[in-house]
Formats: structure tokens, C-alpha cells, sequence
């Protein structure tokens, strides 16, 4: 059973981290209509919320599996609806790497962003508190508020600051979600009245569900994060959506709301419905592998960058459920680094992508190459992040990765081996991708390109520290992880065991 | 500890220096490498002394990944393997370094060459001195990272990019073996440590596997796996097609990396492991055959190319061969001398080839060239030391090396014995391709284009200087691996027995020995006679042979069309189904196309209950008195 630890830090510091956002939007609503007062506004909000956040991690328990930094207040009585919120060591990383995305999109957005600029940046940090809530609560009443809350920003940033078919991918992004949610709510309907009407999180992890509630249950909490990770057949709406957003849009998505599905299955699915988990173990194994080979393929072809990158997406995402369902230590540990490197590198891969947009106004593959010669430092921070992309090791990509397959190799063989040859086809695709666009000849209509600013480069710069940190000293990460993970594998085998021996046969 | 931790961390940090402020030193870029370098070099001189010494290194800098009971540390381990990969390594490296200078010289990535090499050189070294399988596997992907990075150096030019995209997805599909021999060596053991694995070998002996519905022995599936990833890197078949590419790259990568270093990691891994290779005679005999096979099919390819580093490319790819048949048949420290020899002597070819591109400003087709000995003299003589001794010709350090494993292959009592014969024919044909390469470029008519030829100079005294070294190298490094029936000690052999054991006393007589070595070096000659008579004596045999013999010479000029193939049944296919399949059919077409469905489905439907509101407060006064009706109605009449 999950404790609370209580924030004994003296100040509200979960609260604070979430809403700070939500009072920098109101700030830049009142501030007039000025769009440098808006950015900085921006800038200095979520310069703060991620200063703030820094604690969680420096004063962050390693020595246990219980929820830290524990606020609850009593919130609708009558419905038994708590503001609770809380971190362990899966989320407090997802809250750290929302925190750190959004200061990096708030200054890749700075030159960008000419219309409406206010109402942008509000929506940036309007979706900031969205995210953050949803990875620190622990009431799912007040989760499933912030997840819908989330939607909207996200949606408004799609469809007011998009590209040309907008309206098409954020109505796809919007409804495809929503189809998920109303399932989710169902889903969270029933646990409230069979969990004995509460919404405590903790409290619903643990109990012993009927067989047949776990399935239904399960599988409507599945699907609404399935398409959120996404897993095939899924993830059409994301290669549209990241299409069209603009770039710190696409860094939001890449980075942070494809989490919240794999999130997801960690919170709810694992730890509250382990028989269920257990009989749909091999369907999502099969949908991870098709996921990392099929990804890996539809992204060698595409011709848009932000397409590959986003089927990249769905390969890397491939990795993650297949660690996570291994049901292994490093399966496990190695599919939550990953979460956080897919987020460093591949919100880093959208920066670049952006950058090079802002200079030319195209994202077409063939209508770059060469851009070294002019792009000289931009060439190396591109290049780094491909290469952590394909898993080089020595980089994040690899240690999640490797993690990863060793995790599934150990109780999956077959998966982990079809698996293995993603690394191949990544290889294949990324590479291929880098040369057309850095290298080879130099067309003639990019000859005047100019390298990165000092703003440009700062939004890099951070991403690429964490590329190597993670790469090379990849402990004290995975430290932070490991009594949350010990006590999730705990929760989850135990209760398989059990059913096991209760000789259980399905439907 | 520390002085072997300096190793590798002096080119790291010359890595970083050159790579940062390589802007600024513009010219001056090769001197932190350079002295980086030639400090390791000393380091690993003093280190070799310490392990002859009879003091082995075995530390741990510090723990990389921890999860569960998944414990991993980088360490340096430095045992006689070590101790004499350390000294190649820096030996060549500090070589190729100098040379470069000249024949880099104002290049406009010259900084960023230097860094490429340094980082090249510092995971080389880490590659050599790792103390486990996941800190080899780190190291390995690493150095083909550089050898990517050094192919593609002149990223402008289409085929070279092509080439180290190519290097490095090949290496790729080894390195997927690899991984998965690395996976599956940590859930058998526990650890991924060398020492800890090896030791904990006798109590797994007889464990099977299934696979696929077969029960396999778990040691030649682990060995298996991982020599996939040594065909990779040392470009055997059927992976080997990477090799002949690279040569896109500058002259002294070609040197360095894909002749006397990187691609001889497979041959140290092999080696490395052969504990885990002992214990399954399926695996040793797998890597028998292919380096046999590899040997003769990349020497009979060297016999028809015209390009002069295509032709040194093939015969690297065919002596690599040679090393694995060593390893194959017990006999690893021969495949480590031979790996040595090799690296002088065909590092020494690759600088050389390099002058002769130098001198003809760029030029590397064979057939404009010729009678460049008396215009370039000291390239020549070295050009011709290597050629000697890669042909095997007594005392020249390639006869030793080689003879060795002949020797070896040819007493060993299983495939060995029979792959000897391909081999005896791959020395014959070395011999031939070899000495061809010299009289077409040093001998007989000058075909140089008439531009080229008023430039032909001889290259300057950075580029010559270490030609002379490895020059030397090739003659006498022989010497340290005489064999016992020549009065030697074989001093390589014991020194080496620190690592791999004892070697098996030999069945076969001393006599015998002797009359395989005569046999050797008869081979040795004719080859070389042969070429001699055909681009000598008899200059126009050539063309007539390739005439009469159209299809074959066709096959090999073509490199048996293996290229094609994979390009066809691979590269081709999977681009087809990814796009016309994949993406059009089942994303598009399939899913999209029922997302798309329910969205206009909705929307039709929504389009049928829109009518409903018209705005006309008549009809809705209508329908509201229509429901109340039918409301009653049902309360009235359906009771």
C-alpha cells in the first residue's frame, strides 16, 4: 500500500509548481496589450515554475516508494472529491521535464510568434499548469480535470497558430482524445462506485477488483491512453497534429503529452487492475513491436520532417510499452528513462526543425541540403540529437533503450528480438534524413542562411547537456526511480501470482 | 591507475579541445591531438613493459548503470591483449596523425579532422581496455561513429555521404547480433563482466536454448551473436559490403580505420571471448569458414579493380579473413600477430597510396598511372616493403604472421584443414593482386594524364617520415614471433600465452612444418612472378585474359554483384512496401480512412437532424405539441 509523505518543505511547493502558470496567464491577461510584456511575462513565469520545481528533485526521498510532497485538502465533500496531489519517482521527472519544455518553448517561441502573441503565450502556460496536474494528482476526479483542462490550450495553440490544414489536425487531435476520455470517464465512474466511493488514487491501487470489472475498466483506461502514447492503430492523429502545430507546440506533444499515456498505464492500469494487465500483457507486446518496426518504415518515407519525426515518435513510444510491459526492473526503469529521453530528444528534434522552418518556410526534406556549410553550429546540435535519437550509445537514446530490450529479452525473448531491430532501421532513417538535409550540395536559395543566435542556441543547449548526462552518468535518474518501480513490480507480479493460483481462465 | 586512465583521456581531452576552439587554431588544430596522442603512445610503451612485468590492470572508474541486479561499470582492464592492441593503436594512430598534417594541409575542415581522429583514437583505446561486454559494445559503436563521421568527411560530395550512411546502418545489423549476444551473456550470468563471466563458464556447460521449436547450445548461440557484430566490423560476408565504400573517406582514415584499427575490433572481440568461443566448435568452425571463404572472395575482387585504394580495401577485407581463420582453429595469438603485421604493413600501403594520390593530385585510377618509382623514390621503396610483406616473403614481417596461420589451419585436425587450401590459394592470389598494384602504378609506361604529370612530386618530409617508420615496422616486426622450427622462441606466442593458455602441443612433425613453409613462400613468388610476367613482360595478357574470360572477370569486376543484390532485395523493397504499403495502404487508406469515415458519418447525420432546426417557431411549437401528445397518448393508452 502507497503512503503519503507530507511536503514538509514549508511552502506549498506541488501547488505552487502547478499553478504559478495559471497566475502568470492571468498576469499576461491583465498586463495590456503590449506583446514584449506578454513574452516577458512568460519567460519569467516559467523561469520560476521551473526554478520552483527544482526542489522536488534535490529534496526528493530515494529510500522509499510512498507519494512525496503530499497536499490534501477536502475539496466537494458530497462527492468525496479531494485536492490531493503528490509526486513519486515515476512523475516527479514527467513534472521536471514539463517545467524545463515549457521555459525552453517560451523562448523558442520569443521571434516566432508574431500574431496574437498574448493569447499564445497564455495558452502556453494555461497547458503548463494542464500538465503538471495531471502528473501531481492523486485524486482521479481531479485528474481526469486537468487532463480535459489540458485538451484546450493545446487544441487553441493547433488551430489558431497552425499551418495550413489546422482546423483538419486539431479537430482530428481534439476528437480522437475525446473519444479516449469519455471511455476514461466511464471508466473512473465505475471505480468510484465499485471502490467504494472514493477517488483517492492510492486508495484504488491495491484493491481486489473482479475479474470481469478489471477487464471493461482496463480497457477503457487503455484506450484513452493508447491514444495519447500513441500505439498503433491509434496514432494517425499525431503526424497531422505535429504537422501542423507550431514548434513549441510540436515540443509540447513530443515532449510531455505522449507521456501522459504511458503515464497512464503506469498510475492506473498496472498497480489497479495486475490480472487484467497480465491477460492483455501479450496484445500490447505485439502493438509495441508493430509500433517500433511500422514507425521506424512509414517514417524512412516521409518527406516532411515533422512527419518522420513524429513516426519516429510512434517507433520510440513502441519502446517504451514494450519495456513497461516486460515487467521487469530494467525493463521498467529502462521504459520511464526513455519517456524522459524521447521528451529531451525528440522535443529537441522539433526545435531544430522549427529552426530551420523559420529561415526557409519549408519543412519538405528536398528542398534542403547541404545547410552545413552555412549552418555550422546548428549542424552539430542537429547532429547530436540525431544520433541520440538512433541510440547511440553514450547518449540518453541508448541507455533507455538497451534498458529496454534487456528488460523484455529477459521475459519476452521473441518481442525483444523483433524489437532489436528497430535500432537498425532508426539507424537507417535518421541518418538518411540527416544527410539530405545538412549535407551533399547546398542549394542555391539557401546560400544566405545564417546560424543560430545566442537564443536560439540556449534553447539547445540545455536539451543537449541532458543528451550526454543521461548518456553518461545515467544514475542519478535512475535512483529516483527505483522504490517506485520495485513497488509497482511488487503490486503488479503479486497480484498475477495470485490470480494465477485462483486458476482464472479469461472472460 | 591513473597513468592508464591518461590512455585514453588525453586524445579525449585533445578531442574536445580541437573540437571547440578548433575555430580559432584554424592551422595549428593538429597539435593537441598530435601531442595527445604520442603521450599515449609513450604511456602505452611503459604500460606494455608493466604487463611484461608480469602486472595486469583490472579497475573500475566508475559504476554507469544500475538497475535491479543489471551493474555496470566502465573499467580499463589491460592484460597482454591489451598491452599489445594499446601499442598498435597508438603506434599507428601517432603515425597517421603526422602524416596528416601534410597531406590535410589546407583542407577547409582541417580542425574538425583532427577532432574526428582523436575521438577516433580515445574510443579505440576504450574499446581495447574495456573490462565488459556492454563497455566493448559502447566503445565498438563508438569508433564506428568516428568512421562515419571520417568516410563522410567531405560532406558535400554525394558519395561519400552515401558511404558512411552505409558503413554505419551495416554495422548496425551486426551490432543488432551483438546486442542481442550481450543480452542474452547478462541473463545467463548475471554480469557483463569479462572476468566474472568467464569464470562462471564451467558451471553453464551443456545448457541448451529454444529456438524457433530447436534446442540449441547456449554457448554457440552467444558466441554466435556476437561474432555477428565482428562480421560487421571486420567486414567479412556476408556483411563486408561497407568496406570497399569507405575508402570515400581521406587516405589516412583509411589507414588508420579501416585498415590497421577499427576494422580489426571483430578479430580482438573474437579473441577477447575466446573463452565463451571455446566452448562451442559449431561457433569456431562458423568463423573458420567465413574468414576462409572472406580471404579468397575479397582477393579474387583485389585482382580486377583499378582504383588503388579499392584494391588495398579487398585485400584488407581478405587478410581480416586470415585473422578469423586464426581465431577459428585456436590459434588467436596468431591471429593477433597477424592482426599486428598487419596494421604496419597495410597502414603502411594505405599512406603510401596516399603519397601516390598526392603526387598525381588527386588521382587513383591505376590505369593513369605507371613508372612512378624513380619521380617518387621513398614512397616506392616503402610501397615496396609492404608489398613483400603482405605477399609473404621471408624475413619480412608479413611471412611470419601469415605463415603462422597457414601453419596453423593446416594442422588443426577439422574445418581448418580444409579451409588451408582456400587460404594457400588467397595467398597466392595476395601475392598476385599485390604486386599487379605495384608494377601498374611504380613500373612500365607512364599513363599519367599530361596536366598531372608536370605536377608528380615526391610528398613532403611529415608524409614521408612515417612511411619510413611503418616501413621499418613491416620489415622487422616479424621478429618478435619467429617460430620455434626457425630457431626462434616464438616470444609473441608465450607472451600472449598469459592470455589465451598454453597452445596445444602440436601433432603434426617439425619436417612437415618446414615443408609448409617452403610450400608458402614458393606461393608467395609465383604470385608475384605471375604478375610480374603479365604487367611486365607481357603487357597486353591483361586485356586478352579479361577478353577470353569475359564473364568471370565481369562477376569480380562487379564485386559479384553483391551490392546490387542488397540493394535490390533490401534497400529497394523495404522503401517500397514502407511507401506503398505502409504509409498509403494502412495509414492513410486503412485507419485514416475510418477515422475519416465516423467523422463524415457524424457530419451526415448531422446534416439530416440540422433540418429539425429551422428557426421557424411554428414547427417548433408544432413538435412540442406533438410530444405532449404522444406522451399523453402513451399515458392514456399504454397502461
Amino acid at each position: 500500500m502507497t503512503g503519503y509523505i507530507p511536503n514538509n518543505l514549508g511552502y506549498p511547493i506541488l501547488s505552487l509548481v502547478c499553478f504559478l502558470p495559471l497566475i502568470g496567464a492571468i498576469a499576461i491577461l491583465l498586463a495590456g496589450k503590449r506583446d514584449g510584456m506578454a513574452r516577458w511575462l512568460a519567460l519569467i513565469t516559467s523561469g520560476i515554475t521551473f526554478l520552483v520545481s527544482i526542489p522536488l528533485v534535490t529534496n526528493f526521498d530515494r529510500t522509499t516508494s510512498n507519494m512525496q510532497f503530499v497536499e490534501q485538502k477536502s475539496w466537494i465533500p458530497a462527492w468525496h472529491v479531494n485536492y490531493i496531489v503528490g509526486v513519486d519517482g515515476i512523475s516527479v521527472l514527467l513534472v521536471m521535464l514539463t517545467t524545463l519544455l515549457t521555459l525552453i518553448c517560451v523562448i523558442s517561441s520569443w521571434k516566432a510568434i508574431t500574431v496574437k502573441v498574448k493569447e499564445y503565450m497564455m495558452a502556453l502556460l494555461l497547458l503548463e499548469t494542464g500538465m503538471i496536474g495531471v502528473f501531481i494528482a492523486l485524486d482521479l476526479f481531479l485528474f481526469y480535470i486537468f487532463w480535459e483542462a489540458m485538451l484546450i490550450p493545446m487544441f487553441l495553440l493547433i488551430i489558431i497558430w497552425g499551418g495550413p490544414r489546422k482546423m483538419y489536425a486539431g479537430l482530428k487531435f481534439f476528437l480522437y482524445t475525446l473519444a479516449g476520455s469519455v471511455l476514461m470517464l466511464l471508466g473512473i465512474i465505475a471505480l468510484y462506485y465499485q471502490g467504494g466511493h472514493t477517488f483517492e488514487i492510492v486508495k484504488l491501487m491495491g484493491r481486489h477488483y473482479p475479474m470481469s470489472f478489471q477487464y471493461w475498466v482496463f480497457l477503457a483506461f487503455f484506450i484513452a491512453f493508447a491514444i495519447k502514447v500513441p500505439m498503433f492503430p491509434f496514432h494517425t492523429w499525431l503526424p497531422d497534429a505535429h504537422v501542423e502545430a507550431p514548434t513549441a507546440g510540436s515540443v509540447i506533444l513530443a515532449g510531455v503529452l505522449l507521456k501522459m499515456g504511458t503515464y497512464g498505464f503506469l498510475r492506473f492500469n498496472l498497480p489497479m487492475f495486475p490480472q487484467a494487465t497480465m491477460h492483455f500483457t501479450p496484445m500490447i507486446l505485439v502493438l509495441s513491436v508493430v509500433a517500433i518496426i511500422y514507425g521506424a518504415l512509414v517514417a524512412m518515407i516521409q518527406k516532411d520532417l515533422k512527419k518522420l519525426i513524429a513516426y519516429s515518435s510512434v517507433s520510440h513510444m513502441g519502446f517504451v510499452t514494450l519495456g513497461i510491459f516486460a515487467f521487469t526492473r530494467q525493463g521498467m526503469e529502462g521504459g520511464i528513462l526513455q519517456m524522459l529521453n524521447h521528451g529531451v530528444t525528440t522535443g529537441a528534434l522539433f526545435l531544430c526543425v522549427g529552426l530551420i522552418y523559420e529561415r526557409t518556410h519549408t519543412r519538405m526534406i528536398a528542398d534542403f541540403g547541404g545547410l552545413t556549410k552555412r549552418l555550422p553550429i546548428y549542424a552539430v546540435f542537429f547532429m547530436i540529437f540525431t544520433l541520440s535519437s538512433l541510440g547511440l550509445p553514450g547518449m540518453n537514446g541508448f541507455i533507455g533503450e538497451f534498458m529496454i530490450l534487456l528488460g523484455a529479452f529477459t521475459t519476452q525473448r521473441i518481442y525483444a528480438v523483433i524489437g532489436t531491430t528497430g535500432i537498425i532501421l532508426g539507424a537507417a532513417y535518421m541518418l538518411w534524413m540527416y544527410q539530405r538535409v545538412m549535407f551533399m550540395e547546398l542549394k542555391p536559395k539557401n546560400s544566405s542562411l545564417i546560424d543560430l543566435s545566442m537564443r536560439e542556441a540556449l534553447t539547445l543547449i540545455p536539451l543537449a547537456v541532458f543528451v550526454f548526462w543521461i548518456g553518461i552518468f545515467p544514475n542519478p535518474f535512475l535512483g529516483i526511480m527505483h522504490e517506485t518501480v520495485k513497488h509497482l513490480l511488487m503490486q503488479v507480479n503479486g497480484a498475477a501470482n495470485m490470480s494465477a493460483s485462483a486458476g482464472f481462465r479469461g472472460f | 591507475m591513473i597513468k592508464y586512465a591518461l590512455i585514453p583521456m588525453l586524445p579525449l581531452a585533445a578531442f574536445v579541445v580541437s573540437g571547440l576552439f578548433g575555430h580559432w587554431l584554424k592551422g595549428k588544430a593538429h597539435w593537441p591531438p598530435i601531442i595527445a596522442v604520442l603521450a599515449s603512445f609513450a604511456l602505452s610503451v611503459s604500460t606494455l613493459f608493466d604487463v611484461m612485468g608480469g602486472h595486469t590492470v583490472n579497475t573500475v572508474l566508475y559504476s554507469w548503470i544500475l538497475s535491479g541486479r543489471f551493474d555496470v561499470h566502465i573499467g580499463l582492464k589491460i592484460d597482454q591483449l591489451t598491452a599489445v592492441m594499446l601499442i598498435v593503436v597508438t603506434t599507428v594512430s601517432s603515425l597517421v596523425h603526422i602524416y596528416s598534417t601534410g597531406y590535410m594541409h589546407g583542407d577547409k575542415g582541417y580542425p574538425r579532422f583532427f577532432s574526428y581522429l582523436a575521438l577516433f583514437t580515445f574510443s579505440m583505446l576504450m574499446l581495447v581496455m574495456a573490462d565488459n561486454f556492454l563497455q566493448l559494445y559502447v566503445f565498438w559503436e563508438a569508433v564506428g561513429l568516428c568512421s562515419y563521421f571520417l568516410i563522410g568527411f567531405w560532406y558535400e560530395k554525394k558519395s561519400a555521404t552515401d558511404a558512411g550512411k552505409k558503413a554505419f546502418v551495416v554495422n548496425r545489423v551486426g551490432d543488432f547480433g551483438f546486442g542481442l549476444g550481450v543480452m542474452l551473456v547478462f541473463i545467463t550470468f548475471g554480469t557483463l563482466n569479462y572476468d566474472a563471466v568467464f569464470a562462471a563458464i564451467p558451471g553453464h556447460v551443456g545448457q541448451t536454448l529454444t529456438i524457433l521449436g530447436h534446442s540449441c547450445n547456449l554457448f554457440t548461440v552467444i558466441a554466435l551473436l556476437l561474432f555477428m557484430g565482428a562480421v560487421g566490423k571486420s567486414a567479412q560476408l556476408p556483411l563486408h559490403v561497407w568496406l570497399p565504400d569507405a575508402m570515400e573517406g581521406p587516405t589516412p582514415v583509411s589507414a588508420l580505420i579501416h585498415a590497421a584499427t577499427m576494422v580489426t575490433a571483430g578479430i580482438f572481440m573474437v579473441a577477447r571471448c575466446h573463452p565463451l568461443f571455446n566452448q562451442s566448435q559449431t561457433a569456431l568452425d562458423v568463423v573458420t569458414w567465413v574468414g576462409g571463404i572472406t580471404a579468397l572472395f575479397a582477393a579474387t575482387i583485389a585482382l580486377t579493380q583499378y582504383d588503388i585504394k579499392r584494391v588495398i580495401a579487398y585485400s584488407t577485407i581478405s587478410q581480416l579473413g586470415y585473422m578469423f581463420v586464426a581465431c577459428g582453429v585456436g590459434a588467436y595469438a596468431a591471429g593477433i600477430f597477424h592482426l599486428m603485421t598487419h596494421a604496419f604493413f597495410k597502414g603502411l600501403l594505405f599512406l603510401g597510396a596516399g603519397s601516390v594520390i598526392h603526387a598525381l593530385s588527386g588521382e587513383q585510377d591505376m590505369r593513369k598511372m605507371g613508372a612512378l618509382a624513380g619521380k617518387i623514390k621513398w614512397t616506392y621503396i616503402t610501397f615496396l616493403a609492404a608489398s613483400v610483406s603482405i605477399s609473404g616473403i621471408p624475413p619480412f614481417a608479413g611471412f611470419f604472421s601469415k605463415d603462422e596461420i597457414l601453419w596453423k589451419a593446416y594442422s588443426s585436425p577439422g574445418a581448418g584443414h580444409i579451409v588451408y587450401y582456400l587460404l594457400a590459394f588467397a595467398a597466392f592470389l595476395t601475392a598476385f593482386y599485390s604486386f599487379r598494384l605495384i608494377f601498374m602504378t611504380f613500373h612500365g609506361k607512364c599513363n599519367i594524364d599530361h596536366e598531372v604529370s608536370h605536377h608528380v612530386h615526391e610528398s613532403p618530409k611529415s608524409m614521408l617520415i612515417p612511411l619510413i617508420i611503418l616501413g621499418a615496422l613491416a620489415v622487422v616486426a616479424g621478429f618478435v614471433g619467429v617460430p620455434g622450427v626457425l630457431g626462434g622462441s616464438n616470444g609473441f606466442g608465450q607472451f600472449m600465452s598469459g592470455v589465451f593458455g598454453p597452445g596445444t602441443a602440436e601433432a603434426a612433425p617439425a619436417g612437415m612444418e618446414m615443408t609448409m613453409m617452403v610450400v608458402s613462400v614458393v606461393i608467395g613468388v609465383s604470385g608475384i612472378a605471375l604478375a610480374w610476367f603479365m604487367y611486365i613482360v607481357r603487357p597486353e595478357l591483361p586485356g586478352k585474359v579479361a577478353k577470353t574470360f569475359a564473364p568471370i572477370h565481369a562477376l569480380l569486376y562487379n564485386k559479384y554483384y553483391v551490392d546490387e543484390i542488397y540493394d535490390f532485395v533490401f534497400v529497394r523493397s523495404i522503401k517500397w512496401a514502407s511507401a506503398n504499403l505502409f504509409w498509403s495502404v494502412v495509414d492513410v487508406g486503412i485507419i485514416d480512412g475510418f477515422v475519416n469515415a465516423i467523422a463524415s458519418l457524424v457530419e451526415a447525420m448531422s446534416r439530416v437532424l440540422r433540418r429539425l432546426q429551422s428557426g421557424y417557431y411554428n414547427h417548433y411549437a408544432f413538435g412540442m405539441v406533438f410530444g405532449v401528445l404522444v406522451v399523453v397518448g402513451i399515458y392514456l393508452f399504454a397502461r
